[in-house]
């Protein structure tokens, strides 16, 4: 008798994005008069930034678990790792994002709005006034001024639609890791017509019946790119541009939705690399996703050197 | 700061705008609301602003479209209450609920 064979079923993971943690070591934290946090809990991923006096010293991302106050610890622990900090050295700690509430450690909460435009407004520069933030499960476009200030906000939260998740799903259905998605939807001969439904879910059977339809691999990428560039574009058009334009959040990383963004607004992004002379020559990698906890970390830099709020430091 | 509070579909905007700059907290709207998607408090997006500001509640951002349906913003003989309260114009509606119920 022939033994049935148990297959192992295989345990990749193609969502999974690299989780990154980077410290700087051109700084040395004990010389400096503040220690602010910004912990950014967000739906799909969290984020925290160390900065001294205004100069980012070390960050981390990674995933965001079902325990928010959990996860909140294990970022910030992340991004400790290899310094002697400790979370007693803090000065300040503003938490944002969704689960901004559930961040123990934070003295203060701040919308990740307004985090995302200052953050936008350190990476890229004060030439910015649009930011579009593409999170994990949802999309904001926001106009702001010089200083990073919100002039006008828009927000699409109600569906996964045009979202990071909605790409982790993709990338999980047609088993491509999430992030060479991007450069594969240009390997293909013709520019395909975009994905038809708008929810994630109608998206996803609309895929596999391509699939077996026999469409390239390379194609449907393309098609689901240009559908969620769309969608994107569709939520700018109604705030209306001014340029210059950025984009933070994870999706930003993903050149596939970037390029036919551009193409379907007509208006270029900004190059993504620092603004902060330092921080170029520092070779700390320009992480798009950090820029919500970099924003929370300036706002309670801001707040201390105002005199609005005491130092919580304990040591 | 223009505030959009509210969502956008596949059936349109719903969206109540709010004009922060021109908003005085005096909460004259709250009072005149009868869905109670109105409340006046810290501004959120603004953490440096010190005087309380106009904004719509947390758990009604999602549902404005429907909430705010029974006043008839952008369509029908007369603004809605919080529109006619406002003394300084600081509250719209965008144009979901007119393209929807306004074809007469």
């Amino acid at each position: 008798m022939v033994e049935a064979k148990r297959i192992e079923p295989e345990k990749a993971e193609f969502w999974r994005w690299p989780e990154t943690y980077w410290v700087n070591p051109a700084i040395d934290w004990h010389k400096g008069k503040f220690v602010t946090v910004g912990v950014d809990v967000g739906s799909v991923s969290s984020k925290c930034v160390i900065m001294v006096d205004g100069a980012v010293y070390a960050y981390s991302s990674m995933r965001t678990g079902s325990d928010s106050p959990d996860s909140a610890w294990k970022v910030v622990n992340w991004a400790l790792k290899d310094t002697d900090m400790k979370v007693d050295n803090f000065d300040y700690c503003i938490g944002t994002g969704y689960g901004r509430v559930n961040v123990p450690m934070a003295q203060q909460t701040i919308t990740e709005i307004a985090c995302h435009a200052r953050g936008a407004n350190f990476m890229y520069g004060p030439e910015v006034r649009t930011v579009l933030d593409m999170g994990g499960q949802d999309c904001k476009a926001i106009r702001c001024d010089d200083r990073g200030k919100v002039l006008k906000f828009m927000m699409n939260d109600k569906c996964a639609a045009g979202t990071g998740r909605g790409m982790e799903v993709f990338a999980d259905l047609i088993r491509v890791p999430v992030w060479e998605i991007g450069p594969r939807s240009f390997q293909t001969q013709k520019e395909p017509e975009m994905i038809s439904s708008t929810c994630v879910v109608f998206a996803k059977s609309e895929v596999v019946g391509l699939l077996q339809e026999g469409v390239p691999e390379n194609e449907i990428m393309a098609a689901y790119c240009a559908a969620m560039a769309h969608r994107i574009a569709e939520l700018l058009n109604r705030l209306g541009i001014e340029e210059k334009f950025a984009i933070t959040g994870g999706i930003a990383k993903n050149e596939g939705v970037v390029k036919r963004l551009e193409k379907e607004l007509g208006v270029k992004t900004m190059d993504r690399v620092w603004f902060n002379k330092d921080m170029r020559t520092s070779k700390i990698p320009f992480d798009t996703m950090v820029a919500g906890a970099i924003g929370a970390a300036l706002f309670a830099q801001a707040m201390l050197e105002r005199g609005r709020v005491k130092s919580a430091r304990k040591a | 700061m223009i505030a959009n509070y509210g969502f956008k579909d596949g059936s349109g905007d719903w969206f109540v705008i709010v004009d922060t700059d021109r908003c005085n907290g005096c909460g004259r709207c709250v009072e005149a609301c009868p869905a109670n998607v109105l409340e006046v408090g810290d501004d959120e997006f603004d953490p440096f602003r010190e005087e309380p500001v106009l904004k719509v509640r947390e758990e009604e951002r999602k549902k404005v479209r429907y909430s705010c349906a029974p006043c008839r913003p952008g369509f029908g003989q007369e603004p809605p209450p919080c529109v006619v309260a406002c003394e300084t114009q600081a509250i719209s509606h965008s144009e979901g609920w007119k393209v929807l119920y306004g074809k007469e």
